[in-house]
């Protein structure tokens, strides 16, 4: 009895699953971004992003929030996600991942992206334009295991730097996760130096959330290409011709400095995907891509 | 000299087992690594003093979705498992039942998600396969080991369905609503979990919550956890399950679709190894698994043997400190309801999150994970071993104290305490290599690596090594359990502690 009952309630909520999968195309645009920073105000920061661009575009847009990059990676993928705002290196990888996406725009300050190593005041390391070779029998933070300014690039110089690899070079290497958290961790001393987007760095430090008593930036990498929206190749197919371009002006439209607060960037200008080689053959160096 | 004393098996086991712990001890890492762990404590305990509710709907939302996955998750594991355990003699089927329950629901998770990605069935299947399987197994149990004498009074042109309703279920009714009530309470801890990994539930609130160090809704949302499985049993109600499950698709529907393309490409792209797909040499196939091999799995092996090994005797340890402070033989009722408290706290956090907490305060060493596993697991069997204490009658001249524990109660208790323990074992290597997505280097830390560098194939041949490594520690437990003549009791009606021994 119970079982039939079991069986029969397990049925209709199959089927009611069902229902959503086999409902025709998708009508809503899903975006999404990775979860770099701020984890709780993830909704909040992407939110009226939604509304700006389901105004501009004319269809229903919604912005999912997503736990890691490599989550964001998989929904765009599995086309549960057709705009994304990736890193460099995450970027990358979605459109190896799927033929025909394309980067579309990317932030002024992207060109020209950077990370810091930031050390606590306790190791005595100190700002120099030369490669400061004292963190190595450090504690190490990376941000996120699949972040670019966090992992990546850090990754890269510091080998590059060191002729050695991470694992060689430091006490303890880490993960904090996002760039916040990089820094909350290395101004506790829980690591004694991090490596931290740029942007994140400045941003919190207006916002007074540094304590440069205790943490401060020891070196900046060079420049790369960093953060860029990308839109899968198919979805002129479901909204209609010239659809890409038509989210790609939007963006580039978007001049609300409150809403670029959140990136933050200070506006968006065109990108392809040509412009992330660099982020490629670094990746490819150090074993991040086969 | 040779003595003629001579020491019992259990006593000769158990030295070998602390041996291996200080031995392994030596190979693990225990710093503490922040510089200020205990003001960052301080700010936590702060925390509690102003829980936060100004999120309420989000939080509202968080729990409805970690109930409705809960329950979906655990119906649908028993009904599966429940024809699976008529079956369950068949040797292939309870071969890959281990097999299945050797993997920990997250990994289940971080499997689903690349299928089917955001969809409701990720967080479905994450808890339903795993639990499928487990109930099976303890199902079959219970139906070989119940009462069969019923069968005798019944006709033989009975069929097999109604000999099977009339004959045995009245008898087993029992056991299998007290089991599948517990594991229910499993579920919403398997639940909550999962939002560690993307999924709505309550872990997704409370990992960005303590990622900015926003302790107050932290303790929101643990409080009104400890209150939801405090009243289990008021609000599980056989007559409201089925409300439950009607409502629950409702809950946790989202409009993401799954694409038959995405599936096809998973088993077919995705999981098969890079080398092949390549169509690589067979020596640069070897030097790709090699590399695996001796660069992620074996260190994930160490790290997660050595884990377990300290956990599980420090647990051990807990248990024989935990068990007096709820035994009458002990406390007045005042200070056994403290000690009440006490362990259910303990029991309730899911280690997975209780590990979370003590990694942000201190760093991630193996110390938080080593802590957080012998807390959890010490409450869990200290509990059960404090009620078995209860049913030692002590002569009215006993010592007291120290000589009552040691001369009186510990001798009586020691069997049922390592029959407990080594059931724990196999449960505690699953969570020690799950723990490692927090950043300790066992081996769920390379699979979670691996899943982030969206190198499928080498996640899977590192899940597949975890599985075996699991169902090897459980023969060996239950090598053990033969080899020392340890069981335990295993009436589920009487109570929940067969079930909560073997999760």
């Amino acid at each position: 009895m119970k079982l039939k009952l079991f069986l029969s309630l397990l049925f209709s909520a199959l089927i009611l699953f069902s229902n959503v999968a086999l409902s025709a195309t998708p009508k809503t645009l899903v975006f999404s971004a990775i979860p770099d920073q701020d984890e709780t105000r993830l909704k909040q920061r992407f939110d009226d992003i939604a509304k700006y661009l389901e105004q501009k575009l004319g269809v229903p847009v919604k912005y999912v929030p997503v736990k890691s990059y490599a989550a964001v990676i998989t929904a765009f993928r599995n086309n549960q996600v057709q705009l994304a705002w990736f890193g460099g290196l995450s970027g990358v990888q979605a459109r190896l991942k799927v033929p025909g996406s394309q980067a579309i725009a990317q932030g002024i300050e992207d060109t020209k992206f950077r990370t810091y190593i930031i050390a606590n005041h306790s190791t005595g390391l100190k700002p120099s334009d030369k490669f400061p070779t004292g963190i190595a029998g450090k504690t190490f933070t990376f941000g996120s295991k699949g972040s670019t300014s966090g992992r990546l690039m850090p990754q890269y110089y510091i080998e590059k730097h060191m002729h050695k690899k991470v694992g060689d070079i430091f006490k303890r290497v880490g993960f904090s996760g996002n760039h916040s958290k990089t820094i909350a961790l290395v101004q506790s001393g829980a690591y004694e130096v991090g490596a931290v987007n740029y942007q994140v760095w400045e941003k919190e430090l207006k916002e007074g959330k540094i304590d440069t008593s205790k943490v401060s930036v020891i070196w900046k990498t060079p420049t790369y290409p960093d953060y860029q929206w990308t839109i899968r190749g198919d979805v002129d197919k479901v909204w209609g011709k010239g659809f890409t371009d038509k989210v790609k002006k939007a963006l580039l439209e978007l001049k609300d400095p409150e809403l670029l607060a959140r990136f933050p960037r200070s506006g968006f200008i065109e990108a392809k995907n040509s412009d992330y080689q660099p982020i490629l053959d670094t990746a490819k160096s150090i074993g991040l891509i086969d | 000299m040779d003595s003629v004393y001579k020491h019992s098996r259990a006593w000769k086991v158990s030295w070998l087992f602390v041996l291996l712990a200080g031995f392994s001890l030596f190979f693990s890492d225990i710093e503490i690594i922040s510089l200020e762990p205990w003001q960052e404590l301080k700010r936590l305990f702060l925390g509690l003093l102003t829980p936060d509710w100004s999120n309420f709907s989000e939080i509202i939302q968080a729990f409805l979705q970690t109930l409705a996955f809960a329950i979906l998750g655990v119906a649908g594991g028993s009904a599966v498992g429940f024809l699976l355990a008529q079956i369950f003699h068949w040797r292939w089927i309870q071969i890959s039942c281990a097999f299945i329950r050797a993997i920990h629901e997250l990994f289940w998770a971080l499997i689903f998600l690349q299928i089917f990605g955001l969809h409701p069935l990720t967080g479905l299947l994450a808890i339903g396969l795993p639990y499928a399987a487990t109930f099976a197994k303890v199902y079959a149990e219970i139906l070989e080991e119940g009462d069969k004498s019923a069968l005798q009074a019944i006709s033989r042109n009975a069929s097999t369905i109604s000999t099977f309703f009339y004959a045995r279920l009245p008898d087993l009714w029992e056991h299998f609503k007290t089991y599948t009530s517990y594991r229910l309470e499993c579920g919403l801890r398997s639940s909550a979990i999962l939002g560690f990994v993307g999924l709505p539930t309550l872990g997704y609130t409370l990992s960005s919550a303590f990622m900015e160090g926003h302790y107050s809704v932290v303790w929101a949302l643990l409080l009104l956890f400890y209150l939801l499985i405090a009243t289990i049993r008021y609000w599980v109600r056989p007559a409201l399950l089925p409300v439950y499950i009607i409502a629950a698709p409702f809950i946790v529907a989202n409009d993401s679709t799954i694409s038959f393309d995405n599936v096809q490409r998973f088993f077919t792209e995705d999981i098969i190894p890079a080398p092949i797909m390549r169509g690589d040499s067979l020596s640069e196939s070897w030097h790709w698994l090699s590399d695996l091999l001796v660069n992620q799995a074996l260190p994930g092996i160490a790290n997660t043997v050595v884990l377990t090994q300290i956990a599980l005797v420090a647990s051990g340890i807990l248990t024989l400190l935990f068990f007096p402070l709820i035994s009458s033989h002990f406390f007045k009722p005042v200070g056994r309801t403290l000690g009440h408290v006490l362990l259910v706290i303990l029991r309730t956090t899911p280690e997975y999150i209780l590990a979370y907490i003590l990694l942000q305060l201190w760093g991630p060493s193996m110390l938080p994970a080593i802590v957080a596993l012998a807390l959890h697991n010490g409450a869990i069997i200290g509990h059960l071993i404090g009620r078995y204490s209860l049913e030692i009658q002590l002569r009215a001249d006993a010592g007291r104290g120290l000589n009552r524990y040691f001369y009186e109660l510990l001798p009586r208790l020691y069997g049922q305490f390592l029959a407990f323990l080594f059931y724990r074992w196999e449960i505690i290597m699953r969570e020690s290599a799950i723990l490692g997505i927090l950043g300790i280097a066992t081996l769920g830390f390379y699979i979670d690596s691996s899943i982030q560098e969206l190198h499928f194939d080498k996640a899977m041949i590192l899940i597949f090594i975890t599985a075996l490594l699991n169902v090897l520690v459980d023969a060996l437990s239950r090598y053990l359990r033969a080899k020392l003549r340890l069981t335990t009791n295993v009436d589920c009606r009487a109570s929940n502690d067969y079930c909560t021994a073997r999760e």
